[in-house]
């Protein structure tokens, strides 16, 4: 891991900001008025993401045509729901007036009749209507209405569930064709890019962004859908109904959106500002709460509490405002609509008492008025979620576009009958191209021997073993296994044959059983704990509550650092690879334990050509072949014998370190708390006062 | 206990919850009067042609409308500030609360859960009084009024409300009912994905070294499938959600057309009535379908409540006197009598009858395997944690007879995990001396070996160090932690493993510039090396919790068989 050579910490900053957002975001439903928590991270380049997310969805455009087609004739339907009520009402109000006169009369007489009583406007009214004079309300007409009405809003409802329903799945299925991509991603892109990209950034693409995208998706597809086509046939039928209030109720429109984008504007910086406040204040408290003890016996408590407590009361000034703003939205909207309302009421209904409108298209079109508000709110809240979750969908196709590791030879070589047969002919490598790392290292290992490594921090120890792995492609130079080229193997060809057990004790969620069988998946029961006892995991597996059925995982402390690492072992022993890497560091691991991680590690160097990242005198004077690095550079090779006699710089480290006073011996440790990555292991410190992170490759070991 | 918190904090905001309530109330009726003036505007405006009577009770209705809408907007004012003020509380006395606990608690809820108690959490409860003052209040008060509305225009229908109301409350109940589980699923399961990708960030090296890509694929593919299963459970849910309920409310619609119309046939009722009863159906069962919506929030509330309220009602096992011991100087002789200590509801204690003096002047050192209790030990003498037999004493004063304050004042610490706090390599030194000037932090520095590299940093003493410490390397954090300790001047040091991120020669550099600074200090050094302690003037030998040994190297070595096992263990690691 790289940590160190993080500049200020920015990335971890970054990471939590994200969190934070995510915890205000919220999971679950009802994402709607909260939208605004997202605001903080902005899309650079919206449109050609926003095409790209589009594309995605190709694969299923059959279901999304029926998906179109389903929402047209759905929303079509629910738009004419309100005209053919406004029918029903219209049945019922001509025979409410048409008891009004007595049977047998015209309706002409009756207009007639109103005229002379100087009711005007009511026999204007009365003339435009279908009204039968002494016949009451139209029963069987109304029942035909009504049926219709049930059948037209039963349809509409199926269909709105048969798109809501596939549109579910295209949405489910496209995410998971994404987050399946980006797996794949992973496993493809060079270790060089996970290098350079601090862990909780990719993490964060790749969990937080993906979350955001989906839920993205999830929330606006459907809503931003239904509500444009909702909008459009909305504004159809009032135009069918008059033109003068559809036009009266367009024009409350622009209104709506100014007013909705200036109360959104004053809400959205608030948000951000809270957003920011409970970015620091959760940075504040995980900070007091992981400095627990020391804040209290340095006598600190008050301070840091004082300090919370103005986060604490800058957050609530914050968040109220952020909250009453965006609160505002509705009833401003409400009001808005009321006043729309009466100017309809109004207008139409002086165009009622002059007969050019009917009571039913009156309410017919109040109807619509409130539907068409509705989804221009929705739309206009939509924005702001649609930008984050397009932001990040940018991050992921980032990520999806970030250049992959080289594609393997076409033709290429076989290794029938591997021996161990390794050879470096005038290798270089730089991970920055003006920093030298490995510099002209040529050297040869015959098979079953073993090369132990010294050095110092920095010196390209663990990238002259990455480099036998192939992680990483030479920049001059070459590596060969048994005379060919690794460059014209397959990489897998290449990694099977070759063992590693690094200083990182990774381990994934599995039970004890499925992380030894990592090594060999095919292995039998048998093979399994054959290399369980060799390599002393099966004494301890015993004392775990499960046996060999105990799940462990990486971040679980159901297991000790020194167990896991003997568990790292057992697996390599699994794999039975006749080239090993091993980089010995045992980092905390109490002294009896690491006695038998040494053994298991000696059990596992048997007859096989093995390199190793040695801190162990021990290792180091049996080894044969000793590589002393220093900057880059094999300054020494020798058995031990030959390179004291040659009195160089390895005798110089020998006689003042490795050979110390009585018990001097052992490496210096790092505490088993420490967090993987977070502390710098130390390696023998043969380098003379070099103990920081000196000019070190990022993948040095840290 | 959901219940109880917001009893107990919502109390300051009594005043404010009332107003609101109030107006929220006044907002409500004025909304539902709305209906009524607009079947007034069709009865006796439109039908009559009164153009005049529109205009005025349209000016009335503007006028409720604008009631309306101020009622709201002030008792959403109300309720934001109430409700984050709430949130604000919570989190304030969580903190505080957290502040009064001892290591002991601490570590019993672990750090990153209490952080997640202290904003999450009550993030989540604070949302939903937040939602409750500005949505859910109106949905009771709309259902009642709407009634009663309703009932005035007509209580021959009235039945259709009694109706329609029970069957959108069960067929939105029974969505909701089995969409929430699965939520819940979703939540898991989508932990399940991210953690693969997880481990599959961290792990690629063992991967690709492995060649387990294909293998990963399928365990992340597995994981995957899940999570979109449950999804796509969930989203069916949601998406038979909205036409179930508009096909209720439709189908409400056209039923009071029908029996409304038979009434205005047989001249029971009017047309205007009609209308009116219609709108307040519709926001009878809009206020129905809300509280429902909100009923999916308290179950996630009121788990978050219990986490809180696990936190609130957790004792500090460590108390301070009430008149504290403030004695000016002591010469830090440090004394632990027959000191044990055990979990509550442990079967074996950590520690068992503990005895040693450790004197100013002198180096006594702790030695033994992982979890023998070294830590521990170190953590009872600034009382982190209380022992639950014996005294321990410094110059015969038991520590917890001392003002906490006066008692921390006297020790310096350097912990196991060094933790830096975000600020400059010069606020972090201030922790150690509020007061301390630059020369003094350039001297403690210079001792504890960090001169060098705080130099060369961009800032010096000024220069950034982030969070934890974590831009700094390991043995970089601990040194500049060891500097903190020793620019306290302390009575006694705690060396709690310190000294392991350290390479041979600075480490034993360290050490020799440590002398002059601490030689009338008492010093305590856990240390797992045999190296690193050696030469201490007096070792303790731990091992399961007990002293098993206690003298200095080559007593030890004769008349310590453990201790022997221990240097032993170390020397043949290096010979194997």
């Amino acid at each position: 891991m790289s940590t160190p050579t993080t500049p200020d910490g920015t990335p971890a900053g970054s990471k939590k900001m994200k969190e934070t957002e995510r915890i205000g975001g919220g999971r679950g439903p009802g994402h709607g008025p909260m939208g605004g928590g997202m605001v903080g991270q902005k899309s650079m380049n919206f449109g050609p993401s926003a095409r790209r997310l589009v594309r995605r969805l190709r694969p299923q455009r059959g279901k999304i045509a029926v998906i179109i087609v389903a929402a047209i004739i759905a929303v079509a339907m629910s738009a004419i729901g309100p005209k053919v009520l406004g029918h029903a009402t219209d049945i019922v109000f001509s025979g409410a007036v048409g008891k009004m006169f007595p049977a047998g009369m015209t309706k002409e007489q009756a207009v007639a009749g109103l005229r002379t009583a100087g009711q005007d406007k009511i026999a204007e009214m009365l003339s435009s209507m279908d009204v039968v004079p002494g016949q009451g309300i139209d029963f069987t007409a109304l029942r035909n209405v009504l049926l219709l009405l049930i059948g037209l809003y039963a349809a509409a409802a199926l269909l709105t569930f048969l798109q809501g329903y596939l549109l579910n799945d295209v949405v489910q299925y496209t995410i998971k064709d994404l987050r399946s991509d980006v797996e794949d991603k992973l496993n493809k892109l060079p270790l060089r890019y996970f290098d350079t990209q601090p862990r909780g950034e990719l993490l964060s693409r790749v969990t937080n962004d993906m979350d955001n995208l989906s839920q993205t998706l999830q929330q606006t597809m459907s809503q931003v859908m239904t509500s444009v086509l909702t909008i459009v046939f909305v504004m159809v039928m009032m135009f069918d109904i008059s033109w003068t209030l559809a036009l009266i109720t367009l024009a409350s429109v622009p209104i709506s959106m100014f007013v909705a984008a200036k109360v959104m504007g004053r809400s959205r910086t608030h948000f951000i500002t809270q957003w920011r406040s409970t970015g620091v204040l959760n940075s504040q408290v995980e900070e007091a709460f992981t400095g627990h003890s020391l804040i209290k016996v340095f006598g600190r408590q008050q301070e840091v509490q004082e300090t919370f407590e103005t986060e604490n009361e800058e957050l609530y000034e914050a968040s109220f405002m952020a909250q009453f703003f965006s609160s505002l939205i509705m009833p401003i909207m409400l009001f808005i609509g009321n006043l729309n309302y009466v100017v309809i009421a109004v207008v139409g209904g002086l165009r009622v008492a002059s007969g050019t409108l009917s009571l039913g298209d009156i309410q017919a079109f109040i109807q619509y008025t409130r539907r068409f508000t509705q989804p221009v709110t929705q739309v206009a809240s939509m924005v702001n979620l649609l930008q984050s979750g397009v932001a990040s969908a940018e991050r992921v196709f980032e990520l999806l576009d970030a250049e992959e590791e080289p594609p393997d030879e076409h033709q290429p070589q076989l290794i029938e009958n591997p021996t161990g047969q390794v050879s470096f002919d005038d290798v270089s490598f730089r991970y920055e191209e003006d920093r030298p790392l490995i510099e002209h290292v040529s050297l040869a290992v015959e098979p079953g021997q073993t090369v132990a490594i010294v050095g110092p921090t920095g010196a390209g120890k663990t990238t002259l073993v990455n480099l036998v792995m192939r992680f990483y492609d030479l920049d001059a130079g070459r590596i060969t296994l048994e005379g060919v080229d690794i460059a014209e193997l397959r990489r897998q060809d290449l990694r099977s044959e070759i063992g590693m057990v690094l200083q990182d004790t990774w381990l994934f969620q599995g039970t004890v059983r499925e992380n030894i069988m990592y090594g060999k998946l095919d292995a039998t029961e048998e093979e399994m704990l054959e290399a369980a006892r060799a390599t002393f995991v099966d004494r301890f597996v015993h004392s775990l509550p499960d046996g060999y059925d105990t799940v462990v995982d990486d971040e679980g402390n159901n297991i000790s650092a020194g167990e896991k690492q003997l568990l790292t072992i057992a697996r390599a022993f699994l794999a039975n690879p006749p080239l090993l890497i091993l980089d010995e560091a045992t980092s905390s691991v109490d002294t009896r334990t690491e006695l038998l991680v040494q053994h298991a590690m000696a059990a596992l160097r048997s007859d096989r050509t093995s390199f190793v990242i040695a801190h162990r005198l021990s290792t180091i004077r049996d080894a044969d072949l000793i590589l002393v690095m220093e900057e880059g550079q094999i300054v020494e090779q020798g058995t031990h014998d030959e390179l004291i006699a040659a009195g160089g710089s390895y005798a110089t480290l020998y006689a003042t370190q490795l050979s110390g006073p009585d018990v001097a011996l052992a490496p210096p440790q790092v505490s088993s708390r420490q967090p993987a990555g977070a502390g710098g292991m130390p390696t023998m410190g043969m380098g003379r006062g070099r103990s920081g992170p000196a000019a070190g490759s990022p993948a040095e070991d840290d | 206990m959901l219940i109880k918190i917001l009893r107990e904090h919502l109390r300051p905001y009594k005043k404010w919850i009332i107003i609101l309530s109030s107006l929220q109330l006044i907002g409500t009726i004025a909304s539902l009067y709305l209906p009524s003036l607009m079947a007034d505007i069709i009865d006796n405006g439109i039908v009559t042609g009164d153009t005049g009577y529109i205009m005025k009770t349209g000016g009335i209705m503007l006028g409720v409308t604008f009631v309306q809408i101020v009622g709201t907007i002030t008792a959403v004012y109300f309720g934001a500030k109430a409700s984050m003020a709430f949130g604000r509380d919570l989190r304030s006395s969580i903190f505080r609360k957290v502040g009064a606990f001892s290591s002991r608690e601490v570590g019993k809820f672990g750090a990153p859960s209490l952080i997640t108690r202290n904003t999450n959490d009550v993030y989540q409860v604070q949302m939903l009084v937040m939602m409750s003052f500005t949505m859910l209040i109106r949905a009771p008060i709309t259902m009642v009024g709407g009634i009663i509305m309703a009932m005035k225009e007509d209580v021959g229908l009235s039945w259709l409300v009694a109706v329609a109301v029970p069957v959108l409350v069960v067929i939105s109940g029974f969505i909701i009912k089995n969409m929430v589980p699965g939520f819940r699923k979703m939540q898991t399961r989508l932990d399940a994905v991210n953690k693969v990708l997880r481990e599959q960030t961290s792990g690629i090296r063992v991967i690709r070294a492995f060649v387990r890509e294909r293998f990963e694929t399928s365990r992340f593919g597995t994981a995957n499938t899940e999570l979109t299963d449950v999804s796509i459970n969930v989203g069916q849910w949601m998406a038979a959600m909205f036409p179930a309920v508009m096909l209720v409310m439709n189908l409400s619609t056209i039923a009071v057309l029908w029996f409304g119309g038979i009434r205005i046939g047989a001249g029971e009722m009017q047309i205007g009535a009609l209308v009116a009863f219609l709108s307040y159906l519709i926001q009878i069962l809009m206020a129905v379908m809300m509280a429902t919506l909100m009923l999916v929030f308290v179950p996630r509330a009121s788990v978050s409540a219990d986490r809180i309220g696990e936190v609130l009602e957790t004792e500090p096992s460590v108390v301070p006197p009430v008149h504290g011991i403030r004695e000016a100087s002591t010469t830090g002789v440090l004394e632990l009598r027959s000191v044990g200590f055990q979990y509550a509801g442990a079967t074996h204690p950590v520690l068992r009858d503990i005895s040693f003096t450790a004197l100013p002047g002198q180096t006594t050192a702790i030695i033994g395997s992982t979890g023998a209790g070294k830590s521990t030990l170190l953590n009872l003498i600034p009382r982190l944690f209380d022992a639950t037999e014996g005294q321990v004493l410094i110059d015969g004063v038991d520590v917890r007879e001392f003002d906490p304050d006066n008692l921390w004042s006297r020790i310096g610490i350097v912990p196991q995990r060094a933790y830096l706090f975000t600020g400059t390599v010069a606020s972090n030194l201030r922790y150690g001396n509020p007061d301390a000037t630059d020369e003094e932090m350039w001297n403690a520095l210079e001792i504890a070996q960090a001169r060098d590299f705080v130099e060369d940093m961009p800032k010096g003493l000024e220069s950034n160090i982030a969070q934890g410490g974590t831009n700094v390397s390991g043995g970089q954090r601990q040194r500049l932690a060891i500097a903190r300790a020793l620019i306290r001047e302390p009575e006694i040091y705690l060396f709690d493993d310190s000294f392991s991120a350290l390479d041979v020669i600075t480490d034993a550099r360290l050490r020799s510039a440590l002398e002059p600074v601490t030689r009338d200090a008492t010093v305590l050094i856990v240390a797992q090396r045999v190296s690193t302690i050696a030469d201490a003037d007096r070792i303790v030998v731990l091992e399961d919790g007990a002293v098993v040994g206690l003298g200095t190297h080559d007593e030890l070595l004769t008349t310590c068989p453990t201790y022997s096992e221990i240097v032993e263990s170390q020397l043949r690691a290096e010979a194997s």
